[in-house]
């Protein structure tokens, strides 16, 4: 038993493997959250503007990427595209897939919080003379960022982890190197220290994310 | 008594009507407001008092009738509506203050990041109308550490800080307790001394008789009576305005 699941030779052998993929798993999750996240904030100011036509897509778009599984939209994106001469590597699909998963529950995220930030302080903007997207960007989303902060960071943290889907598509993140190491050295020691690299990316994080709610609560 | 100081007035409402879905909320209403004329708009609630001051700065959009600023069309299509609400200050019931900034943080926001003007020319500003409304020294205070009193005089210095021409205020004291109304109508007095237009929806009937160059009675939609404060609470024509004002009155 801890012969297969923590065995230090293999765990030796495969660790620079390991964290070659921890700095693919932590530079896909930056480039996610951060393209996902801009999207998203992009996605709910349109929608704040009120076109019929265009709140419709919005809607189609958030409710069709939270409903499939991006395991189904990752695999559907990289190995249908070549069909349409559309050739993207395995990690730029998990970028795009996973970044417009995240979009679609970020976009959700800001709307409602967006919606819950009280009509006078729309009116009062207005009333000094704010455009409309200045009042979002000086009154409105300062306190609508409040209330998405918990749900954000929890998003986040959890499109993190989901990279490790993209060992499917042969992104060579944590995940895809600890199972082509558990393969070839027979022995399930490279998944328990691929557990390991995720608990040190995403525990502190997870810490970090209980901070920065209390950081941004309200001052009293 | 005058009913207008100085022609030609800055604010004239022609024929203005509102309506939402199938309610009629404004039925034709002319109204003009002279330079320096403190305005008292009293009826009872749901006769459209709030409609007529949001549609001023068009925080509504008039279904028919128009609305000249300064001589203004407020509804052209030339009209930048940002720098036209910036001349006509706002007073909310509920305060709207914005709760993430201090109190010199909500005089001097419009100031820095929609007059685009430097961080310290807005916040000179910004402290000078504080001090107007008495509260220099609450500069750094949160809105929730305010009482309500302190928060609608920090609302009346953001709307004072754009140096409007004209204040709409909407039933300013309404949401305070008793003993706070003081502050908020000694601010409103030192405004009228110093020759501030405004347009107040208020049941403060005291405050209108001693305060007021005009009051209107407005109901269901129309103005039903305007004339000299003395004359409405003493003389009213209407029978419906005689009711009003003794439900008003009967109240502690």
């Amino acid at each position: 038993m801890i012969d297969s699941f923590f065995n230090l030779d293999v765990m030796a052998r495969v660790l620079p493997a390991i964290i070659s993929g921890m700095w693919v798993t932590i530079g896909l999750s930056i480039l996610v959250i951060t393209s996902g996240t801009v999207f998203g904030l992009a996605l709910a100011t349109l929608r704040a503007l009120q076109y019929k036509v265009v709140n419709l897509f919005i809607v189609f778009f958030v409710d069709a990427f939270r409903a499939i599984p991006a395991l189904v939209i990752l695999m559907v994106v990289f190995f249908a595209l070549p069909y349409v001469d559309v050739q993207l590597s395995g990690f730029v699909t998990a970028w795009l897939c996973l970044s417009l998963v995240l979009a679609a529950f970020c976009e959700e995220i800001f709307w409602t919080s967006i919606l819950s930030v009280d009509k006078g302080q729309w009116e009062a903007a207005r009333s000094t003379g704010f455009s409309f997207l200045r009042s979002l960007r000086y009154v409105v989303l300062p306190q609508a960022m409040r209330l998405a902060l918990p749900p954000l960071t929890n998003r986040a943290i959890a499109i993190g982890k989901s990279t490790a889907l993209a060992s499917v598509v042969a992104v060579p993140e944590i995940l895809n190197q600890a199972s082509s190491a558990q393969a070839q050295a027979a022995n399930a020691s490279p998944l328990t220290l691929a557990a390991i690299a995720y608990l040190a990316i995403f525990l502190p994080l997870v810490v970090m994310s209980r901070w920065v709610e209390s950081r941004f609560a309200w001052r009293q | 008594m005058q009913l207008t100081r100085s022609p030609p007035p800055i604010l004239e409402i022609e024929g203005l009507r509102k309506t939402f879905g199938d309610t009629e909320v404004l039925r034709g209403i002319d109204l003009e407001v002279g330079r320096e004329e403190l305005i008292f708009i009293i009826g009872p609630s749901g006769s459209g008092k709030s409609t007529l001051l949001r549609c001023c700065n068009r925080l509504e959009d008039a279904t028919d009738g128009s609305i000249r600023f300064d001589g203004t069309d407020i509804s052209a299509p030339s009209v930048d509506i940002n720098e036209l609400r910036q001349q006509m200050g706002m007073v909310f019931q509920s305060f709207n203050l914005y709760p993430h900034l201090t109190a010199l943080g909500n005089v001097t926001l419009a100031l820095h990041r929609a007059v685009g003007q430097t961080k310290d020319e807005s916040e000179e500003r910004g402290r000078a109308a504080l001090g107007r409304v008495g509260l220099s020294e609450k500069e750094d205070a949160y809105p929730n550490e305010l009482s309500g009193g302190q928060q609608q005089r920090v609302a009346i210095a953001r709307a004072l800080a754009l140096e409007p021409r004209i204040l709409l205020m909407d039933e300013p004291t309404s949401a305070l307790d008793p003993e706070l109304v003081g502050g908020v109508l000694k601010v409103i007095r030192e405004l009228e001394e110093s020759g501030m237009t405004m347009l107040i929806v208020s049941h403060e009937m005291q405050f209108a008789r001693e305060a007021a160059d005009r009051v209107i009675f407005l109901d269901q939609g129309e103005v039903l009576e305007s004339g000299a404060p003395d004359q409405i609470f003493s003389s009213p024509k209407h029978e419906r305005t005689r009711a009003f004002l003794k439900r008003i009155l009967a109240q502690p």
